[in-house]
């Protein structure tokens, strides 16, 4: 494996970033609209979006609380959803070489969109462009949250406006240039697919996401979804 | 202190600490090779399975919605290589417009 962690700097990285943060912002600002009408105030829905930085786990604790959910549920379906940044942490753990500090704050600013941003391919990640991209989405996110909160009665409901397929159409977004691959079969098994392995974990964790779904709290199946990396397991030599 | 700040302070701690487990505890360690493999497939297995959920679960039912609509023409947007901006766009717009038609 190369030491180097490719050519990108932060500037590319805050380039590279900068149409997915008005998409963010866009989010930011539904956000803070139902975060509002789930009776979360004025400050606590943008102190969320500072230190929690989490789309999809906010929208949840906004619904439990808004369903008169405890806060204990609220937070734990919060959890279950960012449980996936506990793999995704290791992912980009052997590329952040700096103090505690240092790594602390490219953990904080890890999100989806800056980790896929700051992939370089075969499992490498470049923190500079990590650091860069989280830093624009962070931006996007807590002043989307702010202006949602502040004018939510002039933007109205967020899914009149089609906000909630956006969320899904971005990670398509994303994860179409992820299908790539050098390898054009994948063996699974004992057996040899004639499709590349992002291809195959791409449909296996979609499958695995879809069937958890009716039976499980919300946020389990995406986590049991990313067990379908385990395909690209090498053997032990 | 209010339900809200417990949720907002909770969410808060323990979202850092799944995050950051990974950097601090194995920060500028290589993985072993046998998961080189795996960690590259990560990506994709998650991203699909948010594409999956986003677009067909409602709770913990799955439903076929307007959003179907509207990431079925963000797929079509990705295909002719439409900017990240433009396809999300679409897929409010179409969605939005399927809602408004359907009532």
């Amino acid at each position: 494996m190369a030491e180097t962690s490719g050519d990108r700097g932060f500037r590319e990285g805050a380039v590279a970033v900068v149409p997915m943060a008005v998409a963010v912002f866009g989010f930011g600002l539904s956000y803070g609209v139902l975060a509002r009408a789930a009776g979360m105030g004025g400050v606590a829905p943008v102190v969320m979006s500072i230190t929690t930085f989490a789309g999809s786990a906010q929208f949840a604790a906004a619904s439990v609380l808004q369903a008169g959910g405890a806060a204990a549920t609220a937070a734990l379906s919060a959890l279950m959803l960012n449980a996936r940044y506990l793999p995704i942490g290791v992912t980009v753990a052997p590329w952040l070489r700096g103090s505690i500090w240092s790594r602390l704050l490219h953990a904080h600013l890890t999100v989806d969109e800056s980790w896929v941003i700051a992939a370089e391919g075969t499992g490498r990640w470049n923190p500079r462009v990590l650091l860069a991209a989280g830093m624009g989405i962070w931006i996007a996110w807590v002043l989307g949250t702010i202006g949602g909160v502040v004018f939510g009665d002039v933007i109205g409901d967020p899914a009149r406006l089609g906000l909630d397929a956006a969320f899904p159409a971005l990670f398509l977004a994303l994860l179409v240039p992820q299908l790539r691959s050098t390898e054009r079969t994948t063996q699974v098994a004992g057996l040899r697919i004639g499709a590349p392995p992002p291809a195959i974990a791409a449909l296996l964790g979609a499958a695995i996401a879809l069937t958890l779904t009716p039976f499980t709290p919300a946020g389990v199946p995406i986590v049991a979804a990313g067990a379908a990396c385990l395909i690209g397991l090498r053997r032990r030599p | 202190m209010s339900t809200v700040w417990i949720v907002v302070i909770a969410s808060g701690v323990g979202t850092l600490a799944l995050k950051a487990a990974g950097p601090v505890l194995f920060g500028g360690k290589q993985l072993p090779d046998r998961f080189t493999g795996v960690v590259g497939l990560l990506g994709p297995a998650l991203l699909a399975a948010l594409v999956a959920i986003g677009t067909f679960a409602n709770g913990q039912h799955l439903v076929l919605d307007g959003r179907v609509l509207g990431v079925g023409a963000a797929a079509v947007a990705i295909r002719f290589r439409a900017p990240v901006l433009v396809v999300v766009i679409i897929a409010a717009a179409v969605t939005s417009t399927a809602r408004a038609i359907a009532g």
